[in-house]
This record gives structure tokens, sequence and C-alpha cells, in this order.
């Protein structure tokens, strides 16, 4: 498992266990009351478990497993776009997550760059794996 | 691939379907606390229990004598997050029809168990994030 996937991976688990405290609050809240201000934890809630625990964990995976180019590091693609694509998936799972909590107009700008930044993580993620996505050496098909 | 990822995975193909029969319950009459319901049943019952069974096969081995972690901590894991998901399938809807009643209580511990479930999944996997 290469460097990137295990960052990737890595990151992925703290977000589910940060996403899966946030749900059990709110889900708590709706049982036995804990204050009025639990619901506002949603949006970050829904944008760790979606965008920074299944997305993430399957750009890790797929970065580790899909057809490589070969034994050397540059086998898995181009490292720099890898490291991009995790900087604006995280840096954008945070801005759209936790944004809306800001005062004012800056919970309105916020998740737009988060999402903005979670737009460029796909597409570096994209543009880097496409090459990746072909027949292995040991597969005719 | 080992029992528990035969467990984890067939267990989450059960719930697909029952997230979809309920998709359709919902679309059909709707019904108080049931969005909830059917959005987790996909997104905890399907997709993360498929992830927990598939990484808890192939991910690198923790060692040569336990390749797979703790197995305690594993069935730790199917068994906290299917009890408080199932009780969260029981109690969110009823809680909605009946507000006041003693399904707060229950729903609290369906949140309880699910995130025991959630934290014992990422402690037991996270060494295996591991080169080899």
């Amino acid at each position: 498992m290469p460097r990137t996937s295990r960052w990737f991976i890595r990151a992925s688990l703290v977000y589910l266990a940060v996403g899966f405290t946030l749900g059990a609050l709110l889900l708590f809240n709706k049982g036995v009351p804990l204050g009025s201000a639990v619901p506002r934890l949603l949006p970050a809630h829904i944008e760790f478990l979606l965008a920074g625990w299944v997305i993430q964990l399957v750009m890790g995976v797929a970065t580790w497993i899909f057809p490589r180019f070969g034994v050397a590091r540059s086998a898995y693609g181009s490292e720099a776009a890898t490291w991009v694509a995790f900087a604006l998936l995280n840096g954008g799972v945070w801005l759209a997550g936790v944004g809306p909590l800001a005062p004012g107009h800056l919970g309105d700008v916020l998740p737009i760059a988060g999402r903005l930044a979670e737009t460029g993580a796909a597409g570096a993620f994209a543009a880097n794996i496409w090459a990746r996505v072909r027949a292995s050496g040991l597969s005719p098909m | 691939m080992p029992v528990l990822t035969r467990w984890f995975i067939k267990t989450a193909l059960a719930y697909f379907v029952a997230a979809l029969v309920v998709g359709v319950v919902q679309a059909a009459r709707g019904g108080a606390g049931i969005n909830p319901v059917y959005v987790h049943l996909l997104v905890v019952g399907w997709i993360t229990q498929m992830i927990f069974g598939v990484a808890y096969w192939m991910f690198p081995k923790y060692s040569k004598e336990v390749p797979r972690g703790s197995d305690r901590l594993a069935i730790a894991s199917y068994v906290c997050l299917n009890a408080g998901l199932l009780l969260r399938v029981v109690a969110e809807p009823a809680l909605a029809r009946h507000p006041g009643t003693g399904f707060g209580p229950v729903l609290a511990l369906a949140a309880v168990l699910q995130w025991l479930g959630g934290m014992a999944f990422v402690a037991n996997t996270w060494a295996r994030v591991r080169e080899r």
C-alpha cells in the first residue's frame, strides 16, 4: 500500500470516528434531548461521512489496487497530483462541513468554497488515475 | 474470505434489499421517521457494513499470528453496529408517531451502540493501514 493511500485511508478512518460521534450525538438528542444546538451538527455529520469517510476511502483504495505501471514509486501515477487531491478533498470537507456554523455571510460562502475544493479534488484524482483503468498485465480483460 | 466478512457482507446485502423496500414504502405513503431510517439503512447497513467486511478481509495483515487484528473487536463492531441500527429502525418511526414514550431511551441506546461499532472498527483497522 503506497504512502498516499495510507494517508487517504487513515484520514478516512478519522472522519469515520468523528462523523459517527456527531451522528451518535444527533440520534441520542432525538431520543433524549441534550441541547438545542445539537441539530446544527447535521451538515458536518453528512459531509464527514459521505466525503470524508466513504469518498476518501474509495480514493485511497483505488490508488492502492488499480493496475500500476510497474514497480517504481511512479507506478501509481503522479504523486504530486495525488497529494493535491488529498489536500483539496480534506480542506473541502472541513469548509463544507463546518462552514455552515460560521456567523453571518461566512456561513453561506465557506460551504461553496468547500464544494469547489472537493470538485478540484475529484478532477485531480480522476485525471491522475484515468490511465490506470486498463487491463492489468495478468488479465486479458 | 473469513467467516466474519461473510457475515458483514451477507448482512449488508440484506440491508440493501430492506432499504429499497423501505424506500418503496416511503415513496408510496410516507410516514413520520421513515426517511432517516431509509437513508441509514443504505449508508450504514449497506455501504458502511460492506466496507467493514471487505476491509477486514483485504487490508494488509496485522501480524502473522493475528492477521486480522483483534477478533473480539471485529465481532464487537459487527454486533454493536447491527444491534444499534436495528434498534433505530424500530425506535425512530415509533418515537415520531408516539412522542414522549419509552422509545426515546431506546433511540439513545441505538446511538451509543452504533458509535461503539464504528469505534471498534477504527481501533481494529488503524494498525492494518500499512505498507504491506
